[in-house]
């Protein structure tokens, strides 16, 4: 198995790397970014690319990968402005699924990490999306149209090139004792958020659920499409009192510009589909995946428990994540240099 | 419905030929048999009972990391229970509500319950889940109108109480996953918003969308006949320009109003509340098909309607006073 990663230098890109080092099946991992890894990675080749992967068509050539893991669809509206967006997810997308369905590509499996963000939140909405159900309100953000326009993308790929297997998993609101997410943002803060009068339905996937689930896709054939979320749901105000935190009421109405002074104050940062979750809830049918095979470690309320646990233990201990910083001239040395003494048995 | 450009069912369709389609009705969560202390404390049924409904029943380890009992439809026991004690003077006193035909609500199994609506607060429903929750110890989900789900503290408490948004999905996984009660106004808003002369006339029954779901989630559907709620807040007139103007379905003058002026608007008459639970009406059709004959499923509507129709008829011609029954 020879497998590129894209955005490895995101936290999926270099946490999921990390992980299928570990695989005697996997001969090599080239992993693409404009920044550098963020963990310390054994054996996989970082490879600096600009956003839009233009030279993916030659890495791809060169290095006969089989399998492309899609790992870098930016799903937070406020992490980029709009342009460096529309550039990783729609221009990225449609370079890379461009270069894997070239005449003679050797690519057989594309596997896409994409969010549930897809479908929205609205009251409309039925409480559990299956992965055929479409969204019940036009997407209002430029996060959500950028990821239905990839995911066009992706049809697009999976119609045109039958032999290769394309899943794509739509990923829960995450969390976990490392990444750092809108709602992980919410809770860590003394007071949570929510929104007067509204205690919806959420549903949370575990860190190692995701990187789980992703590795589970690179190493059994599941095409399709599949979404990704913890067993279970849970009221918001039970999530916060589990990670022991009082709430603190945002206005029904204008919600939008009563979070206007939090994110300018640089307290919190609510995006609008962030705000719709806090108000309408969403959920999904996670039952396809779990079929196919896939063992969860995590429920809903088990991730919120583990990140509760974590939490308490960084307010004793404070931030426990080791820092590492990639260093060109080392990683080479390690990997390439003759003085090194492989096959140490 | 909003059209969305885009559409993945073709990846699915064209990207997984080798796996046999997923049912859509494998369990969600791996429930055992087992129940924690916790989850009979909360649980409606003190008793330990055969076929406990898949996913609104946790695992005890799951059920220690919680710390309420809302389940995977809003609905919390501890609040209906609370909602139970305050209603129940007002069923057992105000309507005194009674019921024959009980029997044919089924201790165990999903069941659609489908009765006829009216008032411009409708009664009906929270008598019908008081009821059957009280007398047969079951839940009963009430399937309403999405729009409550956008109503600051309304949509939270009506989802605690047990309503749930009138989408076919909701009401196809409480029959057939989680086996469940689930009530349903075929009739809609135009039952509620129909006129003190036009009372115990069923209107029509939408577009059966009911049997379909019956049908689909391979549960019979089970009538009931509700004598006495036509009168308790009957409308007398309707205004569409205040309709207009609040955005609502109907803008209602009630009998209640003119009698009581202000007040009328929250207090019922005390009318004599009478429910007869019809046979249920099991379908001689496959569970889980994409769609069924409209003819036959418009055909199964109407003789429900009837049905009940003829029900309330029967049960009129035997009331002597709307106030005693």
């Amino acid at each position: 198995m020879r497998i590129l990663v894209t955005g490895l230098g995101t936290f999926w890109g270099s946490h999921l790397a990390q992980r299928l080092e570990a695989y005697p099946e996997v001969e090599m991992i080239v992993g693409l970014d404009t920044d550098e890894p963020c963990l310390p990675l054994e054996r996989t080749e970082f490879v600096k690319a600009d956003s839009n992967y233009s030279i993916l068509d030659r890495i791809v050539r060169a290095t006969q990968v089989d399998t492309i893991l899609h790992t870098h669809l930016v799903v937070g509206s406020t992490e980029l402005p709009g342009r460096a967006l529309h550039e990783i997810n729609v221009i990225g997308t449609m370079n890379l699924l461009a270069a894997a369905g070239a005449a003679g590509s050797p690519v057989r499996k594309v596997i896409v990490k994409s969010s549930t963000l897809t479908y929205g939140a609205n009251y409309k909405d039925p409480y559990f999306f299956r992965e055929s159900m479409p969204r019940t309100r036009a997407p209002r953000t430029r996060v959500e149209r950028s990821l239905l326009e990839a995911a066009s993308f992706v049809r697009d790929f999976a119609i045109d090139n039958p032999h290769v297997t394309v899943t794509k998993l739509r990923f829960t609101n995450v969390l976990g004792d490392d990444v750092t997410t809108p709602f992980s943002r919410a809770l860590r803060l003394p007071l949570a958020p929510e929104i007067l009068g509204f205690d919806p339905r959420m549903q949370f996937t575990h860190e190692d659920d995701v990187t789980g689930a992703l590795v589970y896709a690179t190493r059994n054939d599941v095409p399709g499409i599949f979404n990704i979320a913890g067993d279970g749901t849970l009221p918001w105000s039970e999530v916060c009192a589990i990670v022991g935190r009082r709430r603190i009421a945002l206005p029904p109405v204008l919600t939008q510009w009563a979070v206007e002074p939090l994110r300018l104050a640089r307290i919190i940062d609510l995006p609008p589909e962030v705000l719709s979750v806090l108000r309408y809830g969403r959920a999904v049918d996670n039952s396809p995946f779990k079929q196919s095979g896939f063992r969860y470690q995590y429920s809903t309320a088990g991730t919120v428990d583990a990140f509760a646990r974590s939490l308490r233990l960084e307010t004793a201990v404070g931030s426990n994540s080791p820092s590492y910083r990639y260093e060109r001239d080392v990683e080479t040395f390690f990997r390439h240099s003759p003085a090194i003494v492989r096959d140490q048995g | 419905m909003t059209e969305i450009p885009e559409s993945d069912d073709n990846l699915t369709a064209v990207a997984s030929p080798r796996t046999a389609p997923a049912s859509p009705v494998a369990p969600v969560v791996d429930l055992t048999e087992a129940e924690s202390q916790v989850a009979r404390s909360v649980a409606l049924v003190p008793s330990p009972r055969t076929n406990r409904p898949e996913r609104l029943d946790l695992e005890p380890a799951e059920q220690e990391l919680r710390r309420g009992d809302v389940d995977a439809y809003g609905r919390s026991e501890h609040i209906r229970e609370l909602a139970r004690r305050l209603y129940d003077p007002m069923y057992k006193h105000w309507f005194r509500a009674e019921w024959e035909g009980l029997e044919h609500i089924p201790e165990d199994g999903g069941a659609l319950l489908v009765a006829n609506h009216a008032g411009a607060i409708p009664a009906d429903a929270p008598v019908i889940m008081h009821g059957i929750e009280t007398e047969l110890h079951r839940p009963v989900y009430g399937l309403a109108e999405n729009l409550f789900r956008a109503i600051p503290f309304v949509g939270t408490m009506w989802s605690r109480l047990g309503g749930v948004a009138a989408h076919p999905d909701n009401a196809y996984r409480l029959l057939k996953d989680d086996r469940q009660l689930v009530l349903v106004f075929p009739e809609g808003t135009k039952g509620t918003g129909k006129v003190y002369r036009d009372r115990y006339k069923l209107h029509r029954f939408g577009r059966a969308g009911f049997i379909e779901i019956a049908m689909r989630s391979g549960v019979p559907v089970i009538p009931i006949a509700v004598v006495g709620n036509e009168e308790a807040m009957p409308i007398m007139f309707k205004s569409r320009r205040l309709a207009a103007l609040t955005n609502l379905p109907y803008f209602p003058v009630t009998a209640n109003m003119l009698a009581l002026g202000p007040l009328g608007a929250g207090v019922y008459f005390p009318a004599k509340f009478r429910m007869r639970v019809l046979p249920p009406v099991h379908f001689d059709v496959a569970p889980d098909q994409e769609r069924y004959p409209r003819a036959q499923v418009m055909a199964e509507s109407d003789r429900i309607r009837d049905a009940i129709q003829d029900a309330l008829y029967d049960m009129l011609r035997t009331r002597r006073s709307v106030w005693f029954g």
